[in-house]
């Protein structure tokens, strides 16, 4: 059984990042350890729905799986392994309580 | 090829402004004595408008962002200017003389995610550098900027500009970044003022002296590599090159909203203040003259031996006449690392031949 199914997850940009869209891309680069990642399209629509305050099923459940042709459960496991490796890097902050976090214009 | 290798690579192949050097001002507490710049504030952005830049810069794709002066901190919006340009998710840096950093500066930089911050030192010695920046206590103000950055954390770099008057004290600066646990970088580059006049150039290191800096290991790595001369005929890859970044990937916005191609490249392309960014970037007629050049439009550089590794600056180049031609300076480092001159001085060399008179034997006659 998954974490996301007994407690849920809730998923916030860092503030120690630099980020921008390049050719359909998100591009983010860690200013804690200079660490520079390019997000496909997935992975880039959980980093822009990751508010602090909707749980990452529920982005799963209406941004990955109403874009993309993925059932829950595959998107749901494939996410929870996306934020943890992001959070591993500073680039995410990944809570089992909402978020609080300064706005971004992106 | 790096990530970030592969991000330019898709920016120059999408027309994107990826990286902006963006000067706040050109008043500065400092007056050193090889700088470029007019100090007279001459109508500077206001904050309104030096944030609407921002936002279309972000519109535009850009993301490594240079602050920069004359001296940044004498802007006294610059913490809404970079708070605001954090909030779109910059990378920012910050180029400054460190002397107005305390610790509640340096605090305020990493709160609002300022990891980045390239600061000018001339000297280990406080009379060394004081004697450039011509500001008493200087070199002890901005020793202690450091150290504030660095206790934040804050990867702070010392930008030591080479001079006559301080090419012996490189070491000590390495040695000093190394104990202030910062990076360092150094450059031989004097560039003229921004009018034109050449007068700085005066303090550009011997040519000697040049050659010495390129054969310590310390600052070039593998000196073999680096002096290595260069191969004898320019691939077609090479001569469909572009000379740098300048106005490809990258530009430069002055404190009156004037964008050129680079901060070394004077090239006046349009005014933020009468056109939105976009419009300059993409349409600007400078801009897009200076795209179409490539390596084998370059009048004496592209049949030059160097061509492939030379770092022709097309500013420079510009300020000598003629943004095609070569730049006298960097013929003058590639000569000074390789040993073999360039085809820019063998050209200078012929001319000057020529100007003078022709010795001419009379044979006797018969």
């Amino acid at each position: 059984m998954s974490a996301s199914a007994t407690k849920p997850l809730y998923v916030a940009t860092s503030s120690a990042i630099a980020a921008r869209m390049l050719g359909g891309e998100m591009m983010v680069m860690s200013l804690r350890d200079s660490t520079f990642f390019t997000l496909n399209e997935v992975a880039t629509v959980i980093w822009r729905s990751a508010d602090g305050s909707t749980a990452l099923s529920d982005i799963v459940r209406h941004s990955v799986c109403g874009e993309f042709d993925v059932d829950f459960e595959t998107a749901q496991r494939d996410a929870e392994e996306l934020v943890n490796r992001l959070a591993e890097h500073g680039i995410l902050t990944v809570s089992d309580q909402p978020i609080q976090q300064p706005p971004t214009h992106l | 090829m790096s990530l970030v290798e592969q991000m330019n690579a898709k920016a120059l192949e999408l027309g994107v402004p990826i990286s902006v050097q963006f000067d706040l001002t050109y008043r500065c507490n400092e007056r050193c004595i090889h700088c470029y710049l007019d100090h007279d504030d001459h109508g500077e952005l206001t904050t309104g408008e030096i944030l609407d830049v921002l936002d279309q810069l972000a519109d535009a794709g850009v993301f490594f962002l240079t602050f920069s002066g004359g001296e940044v901190m004498l802007r006294r919006d610059l913490f809404e200017i970079l708070t605001h340009a954090r909030s779109h998710l910059f990378n920012v840096k910050v180029k400054t003389n460190g002397v107005m950093i305390n610790e509640e500066c340096a605090r305020r930089l990493a709160g609002i995610g300022i990891q980045d911050v390239q600061i000018s030192v001339y000297s280990h010695r406080a009379e060394v550098h004081d004697a450039i920046t011509k500001l008493p206590g200087s070199f002890a103000r901005t020793r202690k900027g450091i150290a504030c950055l660095a206790a934040q954390g804050i990867k702070v770099t010392l930008a030591n500009i080479l001079m006559r008057e301080n090419i012996s004290d490189y070491d000590g600066v390495h040695a000093l970044a190394q104990e202030l646990g910062a990076h360092y970088t150094v450059d031989p580059t004097i560039t003229p003022m921004m009018d034109g006049n050449r007068s700085v150039l005066q303090y550009r290191i011997s040519g000697t002296d040049l050659q010495q800096v390129f054969r310590d290991s310390k600052l070039v790595g593998n000196v073999e590599e680096f002096c290595a001369p260069p191969e004898a005929i320019a691939g077609d890859d090479v001569l469909d090159g572009y000379p740098c970044s300048a106005g490809h990937t990258a530009c430069y916005i002055s404190p009156y909203g004037d964008v050129f191609p680079c901060v070394q490249f004077p090239l006046p392309s349009g005014n933020v203040r009468r056109q939105r960014f976009l419009d300059i970037w993409r349409h600007s007629p400078e801009l897009q003259e200076v795209r179409g050049i490539r390596a084998r439009d370059l009048s004496t550089c592209s049949g030059c031996s160097h061509v492939g590794s030379c770092t022709r600056c097309p500013g420079l180049a510009y300020l000598e006449g003629d943004m095609r031609g070569p730049s006298t300076a960097d013929c003058e480092k590639s000569f000074r690392r390789t040993g073999m001159p360039s085809a820019g001085m063998l050209r200078s060399n012929i001319g000057r031949a020529s100007s003078t008179p022709l010795v001419q034997i009379q044979l006797p006659s018969v």
